[in-house]
């Protein structure tokens, strides 16, 4: 199913004078086929998930085996007793042959052990038990707050400055948008808590608790996001106001409200989607640092926090849970585009 | 300057739909540069640089001195951004530790893009099996967050500088991949690098002699970008003490020890987190920059539109359903695609408007229906529309009266829309119907146009039609007002033949039906002979020849409707070889010049002919002609 014409404009010239037949088109393809088709793809996503979500397995299981040296006596440090590293190495299983250290990682993770903290002791199962749902919180608000925020002002910076108009608001807008969308989600978090809650004191500096603390992190990691989908929703939307079907929905002279929600508007969704799942991913990596600022008790901040105390165990398995996220998000986009856009996974057999 | 039968302009339809570039006009790299995004970006790029080669130099020693006696102080007029544990003066060490900022970032983009290029050109070169695995790495692996893989990367390699030049390295690799990859796979396929390999040229060879150098430049934009991120990557990982360690320092580690100090003095921690927003944004300004500037190397100039004041004549026809009097259409830079055309029609006449593309024929069209894209000016002495004019009607009358069918029937339905919502939409904006009354009508309208079971067609998306039907949807949608006019443009262009025969066949009948007049723009001369009651042929933006279309054949009177006919196959012509053309182009609208705009390429041509221009001129029943020739 490659017709040309899918979703492309007219040519740019019709054919000279005079013109030969026409080619002939494909006829539509039926609509038992198209289902057919959506379940192969969504089938064949699944399966590149699966192979990915192996590679990162093996990723995260590797890690703690590529570390230059002993990462227990880099743990431990190098005041401590022989007899403790060796007693930790054997509690971990790391004197095992690799690969039945590997089965027995496999294995592990697949029933929800993680191993435990060299530090703490607690199951590294537990630690992100308590603190993925924080950082799912902080990532899912921010992404809302982007799309709300961001889609009805790229849609009016679009209508503002079509083929051209209003060059002033283009330049601003562009300037604007490109500048913040540079500045860093932890940046934009030391700012805030500089100027808003030490300077000011109108929000709590750091922490969760209550509605009030919610408002800097949320902020913080969505105005580079809103940045980034206005500009892109522009183009988009100056797209469609190119395209025929929009031209004929003016000489049918609607009003502006309803040409522009109505037919512009569904027609950018795809992109927008698009985009809203890869932010999420992306806000879900900025908020490590946002929690870091705001000391909120996410994923994020037990992170860094493991890396700099060589707390091997915990640091594997946040990153396994981070990287898992990033793949399901995919995956659902991917999914819940194939369903919605009849043209995209004709798009992805052409690709 | 050419303008295309889609109404727009050249440098705006074809221009790519990059970020704020859309549809802009002044295009030239020029222009490009001197963009406020662009000087600011130039300006704080620069700005860094000298930073780097100088801060250190001068500020070196105040960022060492120790001072006991000024320990952790706030801004104060000696110390405008504090000073740090041991009393040094934090401002100095924010300009020192530009240099160090710089050059990491410069190391871990140089390692990204080596390690990514590599990674991403392997694919074109290696055996099937090799490259899909290395394509599937590096599709899983862009997909990855970039802080993600640093961090990854770090833990391996330990804390530190080292450690944290590595990790950003390792995640800007995967974008560099992606793009050679791309690049790669395009020009792999291109003819010099499959004769290459056909000579038995090693492989190795083909890649650096072949593929990279074409790349080279969009990776070198890319590399501009990059550097932006890895410096904010950079600041990032110091930030969160994963970087740099002290006794170094960069802007990072700044951070990172001025963030401990936040609620006593925010200063400490706000000057280097200035310093590295600045250098974020300056290199994505550059970056946007450098990648707009290389999109756009076709450069078109802007002028205000000099257009000469129209003039009307005589008194409006009232039965005329429309009535068009000296309508120019012209486009900033002294590009005027339409001149001086006039045209009547009457109730149910079908007038065939032909012409090569960019003959303003589609223009036309799009002048009377107010579709004109912006920088274009639309001036007309008179322009008026079932008796009426079009300057002074509501969107609800002009909406009904007028009904336009595009050349893509694809193209003009929404394909997010069902195909009975589209057309029930008029009668509900413009006639006020209930949405059960206008989908009924819908549905009454597509029966009307011959689709095959309209209920269902009403439900379905427009993917879901053959082309044919979907140009009947088309049609039916402009039948759903009371259509005096119909404009269609090229409907049947897309269209395969016996489809394009169906289609005519039906505009023929909702004429009759209706009474609306038809106005049928093609550049099929045979089509329009077929179908039409009158012709009217445009060559270069201005009317040629009028003549009724049973005329045409042996009557044709200006020299290039009669090459056209000439051009025309009849039944022995093999209709698979190409067919011969009129030799020569017609001129762009910014080249029509003082004489006879066909005069280059007419048999007939004299002197006079590329001097004076021939007007419109009656010349016999019903018919009009501009030539010299011909006329006198
Ligand atoms: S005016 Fe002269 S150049 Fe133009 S068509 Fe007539 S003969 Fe040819």
């Amino acid at each position: 199913m490659t017709d040309p014409r899918t979703d492309a404009r007219p040519p740019e010239t019709p054919p000279e004078i005079p013109a030969g037949a026409p080619a002939a088109r494909p006829a539509r393809t039926a609509d038992r086929t198209a289902v057919r088709r959506a379940l192969r793809m969504a089938v064949r996503r699944i399966v590149r998930f699966a192979v990915s979500l192996a590679v990162l397995l093996t990723a995260s299981f590797a890690m703690i085996h590529l570390i230059p040296g002993d990462p227990v006596r880099a743990s431990l440090g190098p005041a401590a007793p022989i007899e403790l590293v060796q007693q930790r190495t054997a509690a971990l299983g790391l004197d095992r042959p690799l690969p039945e250290q590997f089965v027995t990682y496999v294995g592990g993770v697949l029933t929800g052990d993680f191993g435990t903290s060299f530090l703490t002791g607690e199951p590294v199962s537990e630690v992100i038990a308590a603190r993925l749902p924080n950082t799912l919180t902080l990532a899912l608000l921010a992404t809302a707050m982007a799309l709300i925020v961001a889609v009805p002002l790229g849609m009016w910076a679009a209508v503002r400055t079509e083929n051209g108009r209003n060059r002033g608001t283009e330049v601003t807008f562009g300037t604007v948008t490109g500048a913040a969308v540079a500045v860093p989600e932890f940046l934009y978090s030391i700012a805030l808590v500089a100027v808003l809650a030490v300077g000011l004191g109108w929000f709590p500096p750091a922490g969760k608790d209550g509605p009030l603390t919610y408002v800097l992190p949320v902020l913080a990691l969505s105005i580079g996001s809103i940045a980034m989908i206005a500009r892109i929703t522009r183009v988009e939307t100056l797209r469609e106001l190119g395209t025929d079907y929009v031209r004929l929905a003016r000489a049918k002279r609607l009003p502006a409200l309803r040409l522009h929600l109505r037919h512009v508007l569904p027609n950018t969704l795809t992109a927008t989607l698009t985009m809203g799942g890869l932010l999420l991913t992306s806000l879900i990596a900025g908020s490590v640092l946002v929690e870091y600022v705001f000391a909120w008790p996410g994923l994020g901040q037990k992170i860094v926090e493991s890396i700099t105390q060589k707390d091997y165990p915990v640091a594997q398995g946040v990153i396994l849970v981070y990287g898992a996220i990033v793949l399901v998000v995919n995956l659902v986009v991917d999914l819940v585009l194939g369903a919605l856009d009849p043209t995209s996974e004709i798009k992805e057999v052409a690709a | 300057m050419r303008v295309d039968d889609n109404a727009r302009p050249t440098g705006q339809s074809e221009a790519v739909p990059d970020e704020g570039g859309q549809a802009r006009k002044a295009a030239s790299r020029g222009v490009v540069w001197r963009s406020p995004s662009a000087l600011i970006g130039g300006v704080l790029v620069a700005f860094m640089v000298v930073l780097a080669i100088a801060g250190p130099l001068i500020w070196g020693e105040a960022a060492e001195r120790i001072d006991a006696g000024a320990i952790l102080q706030g801004t104060s007029a000696e110390h405008p951004l504090g000073t740090d544990n041991l009393g040094r003066d934090l401002l100095a060490r924010v300009l020192v530790a530009g240099r160090y900022s710089l050059a990491l970032a410069l190391a871990a983009t140089l390692i990204g893009a080596v390690l990514g290029t590599v990674l991403g050109a392997l694919p074109s070169v290696l055996p099937r099996r090799g490259a899909r695995l290395v394509t599937g790495l590096v599709n899983a692996l862009v997909a990855f967050p970039g802080l993600l893989l640093a961090m990854f990367t770090a833990v391996i390699a330990g804390l530190g500088a080292r450690g944290a030049v590595l990790g950003i390295g390792v995640a800007i690799a995967p974008g560099f991949a992606r793009l050679t990859q791309t690049l790669a796979a395009s020009v792999a396929g291109a003819d010099y690098v499959a004769a290459a390999r056909m000579l038995g040229v090693p492989r190795r060879r083909i890649l650096a002699r072949h593929i990279l150098p074409n790349i080279a430049e969009p990776l070198i934009l890319t590399l501009a970008q990059s550097l932006g991120g890895a410096l904010l990557g950079l600041a990032g990982m110091s930030f969160l003490g994963l970087g740099v360690q002290p006794p170094d320092f960069d802007w990072g580690r700044l951070l990172f020890d001025g963030f401990a100090r936040i609620y006593v003095h925010p200063e400490v921690a706000l000057g280097p987190a200035a310093l590295v927003a600045l250098a974020g944004i300056g290199f994505n300004l550059l970056g946007d920059t450098l990648a707009r500037a290389a999109a756009r190397s076709s450069a078109g100039r802007q002028e205000s539109a000099r257009t000469e004041p129209p003039r009307a004549e005589g008194e409006p026809d009232p039965d005329a359903v429309l009535e068009v009097r000296d309508l120019t259409v012209s486009f900033p830079g002294d590009s005027t695609p339409v001149r001086g055309l006039s045209l009547t029609m009457a109730p149910g006449e079908i007038v065939g408007l032909v012409g090569e593309s960019g003959s303003g024929k589609s223009l036309t069209a799009a002048a009377i229906g107010g579709l004109v894209p912006y920088p274009g000016t639309v001036t007309y002495g008179r322009l008026r529309l079932g008796g009426a004019d079009i300057a002074g009607m509501s969107g609800k009358e002009l909406g009904t009266a007028l009904a336009m069918v595009f050349q893509d029937p694809m193209a003009s339905l929404n394909p997010a829309l069902r195909v009975g919502g589209q057309l029930s939409e008029v009668a509900v904006v413009h006639q006020g119907m209930s949405r059960a009354d206008a989908r009924r009508r819908a549905v009454d309208r597509l029966g009307h146009v011959h689709l095959p079971d309209p209920a269902k067609q009403a439900g379905q998306h427009p993917h879901e039609l053959s082309g044919g039907m979907r140009q009947r949807a088309v049609i039916a949608m402009g039948l759903m007002g009371e259509p005096r006019l119909i404009i269609a443009d090229e409907p049947t262009t897309a269209l395969d033949v016996t489809v394009q025969r169906q289609i005519l066949k039906l505009l023929r009948e909702v004429v009759e039906e209706t009474g609306a007049a038809l106005l049928f723009i093609s550049h099929d001369i045979a089509v329009v002979g077929e179908l039409c009651d009158r012709v009217v042929v445009m060559y270069a933006g201005r009317v040629v020849e009028e003549l009724p279309a049973d005329r045409l054949a042996a009557g044709a009177a200006h020299p290039y409707t009669r090459a056209l006919i000439a051009s025309l196959p009849d039944l022995d012509t093999d209709r698979s070889r190409p067919l011969a053309g009129i030799p020569g182009t017609q001129p762009a609208p910014a080249q029509v010049g003082v004489g006879c705009a066909f005069a280059a390429r007419c048999a007939l041509a004299t002197e006079r002919c590329r001097t004076e221009r021939p007007e419109l001129v009656v010349h016999g029943p019903h018919r009009r002609v501009a030539c010299w020739e011909v006329t006198s």
